[in-house]
């Protein structure tokens, strides 16, 4: 090995896969309300969240990584939130983003949903009403690490 | 108001009330409720022309139990009213099995009004081409406008199975909803 010219680095398969799989989330354009401006703010060039490679909003579910759930769920949107989560391929993560999303913050009526992990399963949390871009950006960094966790072959 | 009304209106068709915000509001009995909206519309002394919204109001326990509200608009000008101004009319509706006629023919805006109307307070509109809900899911049970539906369910979240339909049933459905729209 000493002769060859070239750097070398080794690791594992799974320490790879995470590695790729963290470096680029890319989210789905999906955006229920109010938070979803914080999440538009993430994605500009001030807070820019191309820093941890999570910039590109996709249109389409088939191409997303990640659905952040930004704004109040109501109980007949929930059917079409629970339709793009399906459409969204493996691997796949949710951020729950806000008091609304998370627990149904001062919308406590019979329209909204108390908590979308009621319709889908949650990864991360990020409280705030809304939560300013930091805290997107830290809940998205908190996913970046579960990623880093995550086994291939459980 | 009264003034202005009772040349046009026949006696007994509506009541003037002092409403607490000072709007000029009449009380109108179901029965004659279109006739006197059409010529509101048409009189060439009145022509309250725009109709700006309906809705309605839950008094429960009182009985009559409802009163739906009209919100008449004039907008004034030589010969269309002189001076702009608003008029409220009211319908007073039992609590049992509530409902008013369609003014569709007289202003095509009822339209989604009128199914907000039914969708929110249960108030049922004769001759309504088309009285789907219009704001809570289609499936919905009970009509959250009133004072006695609860704030807080306690219902599972309906996600629902996706579809599964042939190319025709597709078809069909496009063709129908196409047809629906062209309608409304």
């Amino acid at each position: 090995m000493s002769d060859l010219e070239i750097p070398v680095l080794t690791t594992s398969v799974e320490k790879m896969v995470n590695w790729a799989r963290r470096s680029s989330i890319w989210p789905v354009t999906f955006g229920l309300a109010c938070c979803a401006i914080e999440m538009m703010a993430m994605s500009a060039g001030r807070y820019d969240v191309a820093r941890f490679g999570a910039e590109v909003f996709r249109g389409s579910p088939r191409q997303s990584d990640l659905m952040i759930v930004a704004g109040r769920l109501s109980r007949k949107m929930a059917p079409v939130l629970r339709r793009i989560y399906d459409q969204m391929p493996e691997p796949k993560y949710v951020i729950s983003m806000g008091a609304c999303a998370s627990v149904g913050g001062v919308f406590d009526n019979y329209a909204i949903v108390q908590g979308v992990d009621q319709v889908v399963p949650v990864d991360v949390f990020v409280p705030g009403c809304p939560p300013r871009p930091e805290a997107l950006i830290y809940g998205i960094i908190q996913l970046q690490r579960k990623i880093d966790t995550m086994k291939l072959y459980a | 108001m009264s003034e202005l009304l009772a040349p046009h209106l026949p006696a007994g068709s509506f009541e003037a009330v002092h409403a607490a915000d000072g709007m000029p509001t009449v009380y109108v009995p179901r029965e004659v409720l279109v006739e006197t909206l059409r010529t509101l519309r048409d009189d060439p002394a009145l022509r309250f022309t725009f109709l700006a919204d309906i809705t309605a109001v839950d008094y429960i326990p009182r009985e009559p139990r409802f009163e739906v509200v009209y919100l008449l608009a004039c907008l004034g000008g030589p010969g269309n009213g002189d001076t702009p101004k608003r008029l409220r009319v009211k319908v007073r509706l039992p609590g049992q099995d509530p409902s008013v006629p369609s003014i569709i023919h007289l202003w095509p805006a009822a339209n989604w009004a009128e199914r907000e109307l039914w969708d929110m307070f249960g108030i049922r509109v004769d001759g309504h081409p088309d009285l789907r809900r219009i704001l809570m899911p289609e499936d919905w049970e009970g009509h959250p406008g009133r004072r006695d539906y609860p704030v807080q369910i306690k219902d599972k979240v309906k996600t629902y199975e996706p579809l599964q339909v042939s190319a025709e049933e597709f078809a069909q459905g496009i063709q129908s909803s196409r047809d629906r729209s062209l309608r409304d």
